[in-house]
């Protein structure tokens, strides 16, 4: 399932990034070079060939950890796209570490008071947060806390050399509208795993069995509700991609986002296309993450799967 | 029309889901805010003060005042009446959007759920590898390979929201063809097609409706994107994430009445439109 999604994406990387440009020597060059260093280049970069055998050749450079080199710099492309892949992990932790336990606790506040005032509010708001496109918060997150409170720096790029806590306070405002989105979703799954696990028979039982409520919560609920969301927080990671080009381009921070964006501007199709299945690797290991977590999680998989 | 005595008994009835609606806040709300942008984008000619495409260097980057209640950009355009028509484009652009996606998911939808067996399993196979693809990354690759058009921005979200449609739509066909209905109209020798498009997609219209109204808000947040990287809407259009990607840099300089507002506006249409799909989803699921 996962390779297809793969193989996909790599196909339509590849021949998404065939249609236009008729002649890559040229188009780098420019249209007063001489016409032998157009051929000589094209031959370097082996866009004279067939496109089937440039597939082939570019799938089989990917195997042997060769990415390929950028139109655009005239080196390989593997040293920028782990430079990039560094930040923008940085990036996407920090954001998932204020989130993930902040969204799940108010899932199940929502959950434990569910139909009243303090659910309602906890939904609608995280709802009407995880629409937000991520330039319009963070653009208001800018103004608010980067230029009229001054509290946090506006530039994601700390100086050189500078400590973890700096690069966190540098991180915070870049992280903001990616938290906002995820919070809603996860949130809501929180909210309905835990509304879910109240209401079934292993609950009554327990609160019959004269366990305390707190017990109960803690033993039983919440086991149970934090099943769906791991799942949800892992496919958020695909989510997150698209977020990261937004916020990466916004905050000026270069990332994978930003490294994607910009080739896809410059046309820099080798940079685009290891960029892009770089980031498709990740997604697909965090989806496999998932699935040995819940796995963990859950004694029934567990055992379906021994037996 | 179909025979009237095989129709099944509605489910709820169209008058009380509307009572239904228009008691539910969220709903209300949300359909107040997305109507009134809908009107700013019909109207806006007979509305704004300024022409929002007019330049007038000299009264460049004032700010808020009574002359310009938000104040004007770097080439003195008038930002209200930029604000206002910029609600034209995107609200063009991400309806046609949505449709297209409903139209061409409902239609796979309905084939893969009605047929079962190996066109089913196929096309449950593609729509999930296409699932897993994100959305921004698609449309990057789509809109450089073909170039950034208003044409490109809906085929590429419509063809995006399609797997997602279909799923929905084939859940629920699933659970339709299991009905009498369709079973007297198999019986009757009514064709695959017919069975499909006249009889099973009237009883499906609820959730189909539910989808696209959350695509649209979907829709929105992604055209949005698109312009404010430069691959949606194109200048001169006053589209709001245009304008905020062409003024975001100088907000160091405190020129913010030139983003603010149009974040803003961005910000209460995805709100209004996600309430409105919320509440429509919450009434036609009770």
């Amino acid at each position: 399932m996962a390779a297809l999604t793969l193989f996909l994406l790599s196909v339509l990387v590849f021949f998404g990034g065939q249609v236009l440009p008729g002649d890559i020597g040229r188009a780098l060059l420019g249209p007063f070079a001489d016409a032998r260093a157009v051929e000589a280049l094209n031959r370097e970069l082996g866009v004279d060939q067939p496109l089937l055998s440039q597939y082939l050749n570019w799938i089989g450079g990917l195997l042997r950890g060769d990415l390929g080199m950028s139109y655009a710099f005239r080196s390989p492309v593997a040293p920028f796209v782990t430079q990039a892949l560094g930040k923008s992990l940085k990036l996407a932790a920090l954001a998932f570490v204020l989130v993930v336990p902040l969204a799940i606790l108010a899932g199940i506040v929502a959950a434990l008071r569910e139909g009243r005032p303090a659910d309602r509010i906890i939904t609608t708001v995280g709802l009407s947060f995880s629409v937000m496109p991520e330039f319009v918060s963070g653009i208001v997150l800018i103004l608010v806390f980067g230029i009229w409170l001054r509290w946090l720096p506006i530039a994601a790029t700390w100086p050189e050399g500078a400590g973890a806590l700096t690069q966190v306070r540098h991180l915070l405002l870049p992280a903001m509208p990616l938290f906002l989105v995820l919070f809603g979703y996860i949130a809501r799954m929180a909210r309905a795993g835990t509304i879910e696990a109240l209401g079934a028979d292993y609950t009554r039982t327990a609160v019959l069995k004269g366990l305390p409520w707190r017990a109960v919560i803690w033993r039983h609920v919440l086991r149970n509700a934090l099943l769906p969301t791991i799942t949800v927080v892992a496919t958020q990671s695909g989510y997150l991609i698209g977020g990261l080009v937004v916020v990466e381009t916004l905050f000026r921070y270069q990332g994978i986002g930003s490294l994607i964006y910009t080739a896809a501007k410059a046309k820099d199709f080798p940079m685009l296309q290891a960029g892009v299945l770089v980031v498709g690797g990740v997604f697909i290991l965090a989806t496999l993450l998932a699935d040995i977590l819940a796995t963990l999680l859950n004694p029934r998989l567990r055992r379906g799967q021994s037996a | 029309m179909t025979d009237t005595a095989l129709q099944p008994v509605p489910r709820v009835s169209g008058r009380s889901t509307l009572g239904l609606l228009l008691r539910t806040p969220t709903f209300l709300i949300g359909l107040t805010i997305t109507l009134f942008w809908a009107l700013c984008a019909a109207f806006w000619a007979y509305v704004v003060p300024y022409d929002p495409l007019q330049d007038d260097v000299i009264s460049a980057l004032l700010p808020p005042d009574a002359a310009h209640w938000f104040g004007t950009d770097q080439l003195g355009r008038d930002v209200f009446s930029r604000v206002i028509a910029g609600s034209r484009d995107i609200l063009t652009v991400a309806p046609l959007a949505t449709l297209l996606g409903t139209f061409c998911g409902t239609a796979i939808g309905l084939v893969a759920g009605y047929n079962r067996g190996w066109v089913d399993e196929v096309i449950s196979r593609i729509i999930e590898a296409f699932l897993a693809l994100p959305l921004i990354i698609v449309a990057l690759i789509a809109l450089v390979a073909l170039g950034p058009s208003t044409l490109t921005v809906i085929v590429v979200i419509g063809i995006s929201f399609t797997p997602i449609i279909a799923r929905t739509v084939r859940a629920a066909v699933i659970q339709e063809r299991e009905l009498d209905y369709v079973l007297t109209a198999q019986l009757r020798l009514e064709g695959p097609l017919h069975i499909m498009f006249v009889e099973i997609l009237p009883n499906i219209v609820p959730p189909i409706l539910v989808e696209s109204t959350v695509r649209l808000g979907y829709a929105i947040f992604a055209v949005a994107t698109l312009s404010f990287l430069g691959f949606g809407i194109q200048p001169p259009s006053p589209d709001w994430g245009l304008s905020v990607a062409t003024n975001y840099g100088m907000i160091g300089g405190g020129f913010w009445w030139t983003v603010l507002f149009d974040a803003l506006a961005i910000a209460t249409l995805v709100v209004g439109v996600n309430l409105l799909a919320d509440g429509t989803g919450a009434a036609l699921r009770d």
